[in-house]
Parts: C-alpha cells; structure tokens; sequence
C-alpha cells in the first residue's frame, strides 16, 4: 500500500462542520491516547478500524480536555465539575449523539456522571464498538493471523468491568482471533486492580509489600499467555511494567485489543 | 402461674429493651446527610429478595456459604417454633398446636430438629475456622478484641440454643414415651431427631429429672432467644436484621458512578455565569453552601453509608478482595466500615448524654480512619462488589479524600501537581492542550 493509503483519516469536529458535516459519532482519545506514547499506538490502532469501517467520526483535537476522572477520584470535585461543565458545553454545542472512548476511564465518566450534569449522549468503549463492527459484518478477520492458536488472556479493567458490568464485548472480539482464549484465575467480577484507578496512575502507591501491577502480572503469567489483552491505557502501562519487572519482554506482549484486532485484519 | 408471669414479664422487657436499642440506632442513622433511594420499588424489593433473603452474594465461595446457609434456614424456621414458645408461655398450655396442626407440626419440628443439627455442625466449624483455622481475613488487625470476642459470643450463644432445643425436644419425647409429658397420652411424638435420641441419651433419668431437663431446655430456650436479640444491636450479629434494609437501599446505578455534588455544581456555574452578582443575598430558598465538602466525621457521610456501618458483620471479603490490603498496604475495606460504626457509636452516646449539639475534639477522620489508609484506594469497586449484604466502603473512602482535598487541601504531592495540570491545560500531565491532536501526524 503507497503511504497516501496508509495515512490516518482523522478529522476534527470543528473541520468537519466547517465543510457542512457532521460526525456520527465522536471519537473521545482521552489524555493517554493523546499524549502517552504507548496509548497513541493504540488511539492509532482505534482509528484504523473506525477508517477502514469507514466511520464517520471526527475527534475534538485541541478543544478535547480531561473528564475529570483523576479529579474527582482524588477528592477534588471542583476540578471535575470545572472540566465537566465545559465539556459537556462543548459536545452539545456540537450535538454530538454518541461517543466512543479509548480509555474505560473517560468512558464511565462521560456516560455516568454527565448525564446527571444535563449531557445526553450515548457513550461505548471502543471494544463494544468493535465487537458491533464485526456482528454487522463491517469488519471482517481472516482468521486471527499473527495471534492465531496463540494463548491471549484478557485483563478485565475494573472500570469496564466491576464499574459498568462490561464482560463480554471484549470477550467476543477476542474469540475472533482464533486464538486460545484464556481466562486468568482472577476474572470478569473477581478481576484484580492493574492498581491505576483512583488516580494511583499518578502517585507512588503507598507503604506496603508488593506493587499491585506485579500481583496482577503474577496471574497473566502464571497461565501462560503470550499475550495480555487489555482496554485501557493506564492497564496498559501498568501490565507492561509487570512484564519488565519479571524480564518477560521476548514472551508477553501487552496489547490494547483494539491492536490485536487491527493487527489481525492487517490495517 | 408464677411462671406465666415471669414469662410475661419476660416478653415485654426482652422487646421493650431491643426497641429502645433500635431507637437509638435508628436515630444515629438518621444523623446522616440525605441521599434519595425512593425510586425503582420493584427493582429493589427483586434485590432484596436475591441478594439478603436469597443470600446470593454469599455463593460466591460455596463452603462458608453452605454452612451460613444451614445456620439461616435454621434460624428462620426456629424462629415459627417461637410462636409457640410465645403462647406456651403465656397460656401456660404445652405444645399449643400439636394437636391444632397435627402431621403439618411434626413434619414442621422435624424440619427445625433436622436444621439444627446441620446448623450445630456448621456452628462448630465456624468456631474452629475463627479460632483454629488459619483463616487470613480472621487474623488481621481490626480482628482482635471486642470484634475476635463479639464472633465467638454469636457461636457460643448459638450452640447454647441448639442444645436447650435438643434437650428440650429429647426430654420431652422421653417423658412421652412414659406416658409422663404434659401432652395428654403416650407414645412417640414423631420428630425425627429426638425420637432417635429419647432412647439413648434421656432414658437413663427418672421422670422428676427429665420433667426438669425439659423446662431447662423450654426455659434456656426463650432466655437465650431473648438474649440473643437483645445483644444484637451491640453485635456484628445485627446483620441478620440490618441486611434486609441494606439491600432494598442500596445503589442500583453503575457501580462506577460517583455522586456528583450539588453543591460544586451550583459554585462552578455561578463562576461560569457573566451575570452572577456575587456581593447579592441569597434567594429565598436558594441552597446555600455546605458547612462542609466531603466528609470529615460521621455525620457528613450519607444515612446509607450509616446504615452500612450497622449492617456490616465484618465478614472480612471485602478485605480479602481490596488489591491494596493484598500488597500489604494499610487500607482494610472492613476496617473503614468498623470505624464508621464506632465512631458513630460514639457521637451518638455522646449527644444522648449532653445534647444534641455537643462535639468533642475527635473525629472519624484523622482519630479513626488514617490519610495513608484512604489514599491507598484504587477505587477498583472490588469490595463494594464482595460484600454479600450491600456494602459500599468505596463511597466513604471518596467522601473522606474529598473534605481532605477540598478543604483541607491535603493531598499526595504527585497528586496535587496532576490536579494544577488538569486545571492549567485540562490533563493530568503537563502538556498543552493546543498538542491534544500531535499524535495524528507523529
């Protein structure tokens, strides 16, 4: 494929109404999948999909802005509140109807703490709008190339799971891999914290005997996967860690599901 | 005659005083900020049915929960056997509905005698797995005490019922079987445990003893049902009440749905708002501002972060699931639970005794529950998931980092830097906003 084909179709909103359309739907990238060099792989990754599915979406760009996730999980509901109120501000000037997020994070703010503060848009992470892409037929695998009849276990971020009780969306993606699904001996409900949330992404854990990331990755290797899957960048980071601190680099690869699946239908 | 009334007697003061206990806690309760959970009736009765009378929570580990199991449906069941213990002793009569109820009555006490020997094995196990088995959410910190104590009291008073029910049901069948009962006639009653029994272990005592160990077991009974409800409110034991009301109020949203504050929302807008006059007296009816944002002590939690407190039989799963007490971190879900109960134990005798507007220099925050221990939390939602009885230690925890945050701006310094961040350029880490869409092109 020449590099034109290659190149990422990635509109803002703001461009997109500037030429007299309107995205159907919003892609949120989120802090990570903007600025994380590992998370923009996987922003890239989402893209591929969305572009190859030939979606129409657009991202906000410079005028995207934090949830206020971290904020308010830290105490400070002035700074989500500041954040919240101008972002909702921002989409329903937009009339934006729907939104897909990279990160489970901004994916439980926007569509459960929004709605209350007068958002009213529907809100998917983007491994539920994969597994709908695939139902409808718009994105078709060939098997599950690389990944196939490899073992890939599936890390259950808790704000996917355990906060808004999305277990099988992944799940059901990852099947299409043709590859050996398995589960690790902490899953779905019983999922174990990668020990990101509730801002711990951005301070040192407090005094104690092991790092939860290295608890977690005990249990991914201990069933033997060559692959982590994952829905949320700060999983991501924190599952990447615990494979490097076991020197797990050339047998464990961490991947965003998202990669995993735009890796498998070569995009 | 004389015992009729001493059973009377015993009635009224063994429910007046558990009334008077339920007042108070119910006033404690009550000390809690508003929280609307009048919606969805149908949903939350179907919650309360699965989860506190279907117990379906407690499944999630099947051994423990068998055996919780034998012990509730034993309690359930013993607890109709009382409605006879009840007219028994007020009319002086003796097996009021044998005769009423015929094969429904053996068939029923044969049912009761059954459970409670499934209940006394599990009981003894329960006993051995507090006290002998290494249990590791048996053994930590918060464990030892009055808590250690309260657990073992419930097991002990549990087989100090079981066997007054034994001795009682086995006396009796022998005192039948010598045409000797107070029941009209001779032979068998029929109940399936103690007609097994009355040969072996009641046969060897003449009538007078058995007349005797009988009303020692009818007596020891009802003494010990009274008692047991009457220790309930000072007890961990409370849950077997507070369950069911825990259950019917708890969140019915998205477990990751965090309340927004009212009160935030109303400040923001304002800054927002080009034509707010802020020198301008409040509106009539208008909310003012909160003495408090966040939670500093008991009263500035919600009633059902309250009633969580009371509910709460320190089971110790939620622990036993919490990543951060898992890597050796301080924080114990169970423990912010305990805490929140003792403290309002505390502020609720307190303003008994010396008005309602009486403070003391302590508070839940700071004399109970650490800084280090809120800020372990990752919020993972694990423990509010665990609890089999509706918990959610999670909401108290984020009620606590807020009065930290907001009021007394105590916060983890990498913290507070990402805080500035998400104000200054809307992200948690130091980058401009203006660069949010660079990632397209790199």
């Amino acid at each position: 494929m020449s590099n034109e084909m290659n190149k990422l179709r990635v509109p803002t909103v703001a461009e997109m109404i500037a030429n007299n359309e309107r995205p159907d739907i919003l892609f949120w990238v989120g802090c990570s999948g903007s600025f994380d060099d590992r998370a923009k792989k996987i922003s890239k990754a989402i893209v591929k999909i969305l572009n190859y599915c030939n979606i129409k979406f657009a991202i906000l760009g410079a005028e995207e802005s934090c949830t206020g996730d971290p904020a308010k999980r830290a105490g400070n509901e002035f700074a989500f509140m500041m954040q919240a109120i101008q972002n909702i501000e921002l989409l329903k000037g937009y009339e934006i109807q729907k939104i897909v997020t990279g990160c489970p994070h901004c994916f439980n703010t926007l569509k459960n703490e929004y709605p209350e503060l007068g958002a009213d848009f529907e809100v998917v992470h983007h491994t539920q709008l994969i597994n709908q892409l695939i139902r409808e037929g718009r994105l078709l695998l060939k098997g599950g190339g690389k990944f196939n009849g490899k073992k890939i276990t599936f890390h259950d971020p808790c704000y996917l799971g355990r906060a808004n009780d999305v277990y099988e969306a992944p799940r059901e993606v990852l099947e299409k891999l043709d590859a050996e699904l398995v589960e690790m001996k902490r899953s779905k409900s019983k999922g174990l914290c990668c020990g990101a949330g509730g801002a711990q992404m951005f301070k040192d854990a407090e005094k104690g005997n092991k790092e939860i990331n290295i608890e977690r990755t005990e249990d991914a290797i201990e069933v033997n996967a060559d692959y982590i899957a994952t829905g949320c960048p700060f999983c991501n980071t924190m599952m990447t860690d615990g494979i490097k601190h076991f020197e797990k680099e050339d047998k464990v690869k961490v991947l965003d599901i998202a990669e995993l699946i735009s890796n498998a239908a070569e995009l | 005659m004389i015992s009729q009334l001493l059973f009377i007697v015993l009635l009224v003061v063994g429910f007046g005083f558990f009334s008077f206990n339920i007042s108070k806690i119910r006033k404690n309760i009550s000390l809690g900020k508003p929280l609307d959970r009048s919606d969805n009736k149908a949903q939350r009765i179907k919650t309360t049915l699965l989860v506190a009378l279907g117990q379906k929570k407690m499944f999630q580990r099947i051994v423990p929960a068998l055996l919780h199991l034998f012990i509730y449906v034993a309690f359930l069941f013993t607890s109709t056997e009382l409605i006879e213990i009840i007219a028994d002793g007020i009319s002086g009569s003796h097996r009021f509905f044998l005769n009423k109820l015929g094969w429904i009555y053996v068939l029923l006490i044969s049912t009761i005698e059954v459970l409670s020997v499934l209940a006394f094995i599990s009981t003894l196990y329960f006993l051995a797995r507090r006290n002998l088995l290494q249990v590791p959410r048996f053994k930590m910190s918060e464990m030892t005490g009055w808590p250690k104590l309260d657990g073992n009291i419930i097991l002990y008073l549990e087989i100090v019922l079981l066997v007054c029910v034994f001795t009682m049901n086995g006396a009796d069948e022998a005192l039948f079987l010598q045409g000797k009962s107070h029941v009209a006639g001779s032979g068998s009653f029929g109940f399936l445990i103690s007609s097994f029994t009355a040969p072996y272990f009641f046969n060897y005592f003449d009538v007078e003893t058995l007349m005797i160990l009988e009303r020692v077991g009818w007596w020891g009974h009802i003494l010990v049902v009274f008692g047991f409800l009457n220790y309930l409110p000072y007890s961990k034991h409370f849950h077997i009440i507070m369950a069911f009301p825990n259950t019917y109020f708890s969140n019915l949203n998205n477990k990751g749905a965090f309340n927004n504050l009212s009160s935030v929302k109303e400040e923001v807008l304002k800054m927002f708002d080009p034509n707010f006059d802020p020198y301008a007296t409040p509106k009539e009816g208008e909310a003012s501002v909160p003495d408090r944002f966040g939670a500093k002590d008991v009263q500035d939690l919600t009633w059902k972060s309250l009633m969580d407190a009371y509910t709460c039989t320190e089971c110790g799963r939620c622990t036993s699931a919490c990543p951060a007490s898992q890597t050796g971190k301080l924080l114990s879900p169970r423990k912010i639970i305990m805490d929140t109960r003792d403290r309002l134990e505390e502020v609720g005798a307190n303003k008994r005794k010396n008005g309602p507007d009486f403070k003391d220099k302590k508070s839940l925050l700071g004399d109970y529950i650490t800084e280090e221990e809120i800020w372990a939390c990752t919020s993972c939602n694990a423990c509010v998931q665990e609890c089999p009885v509706s918990i959610d230690p999670l909401s108290i925890i984020i009620d606590l980092r807020r009065y930290l945050v907001m009021e007394e701006s105590k916060v983890p310094s990498e913290l507070a830097g990402m805080l500035t961040n998400i104000e200054n350029n809307g992200a948690p880490w130091q980058f401009a906003q203006a660069d949010r869409n660079n990632w397209v092109d790199e």
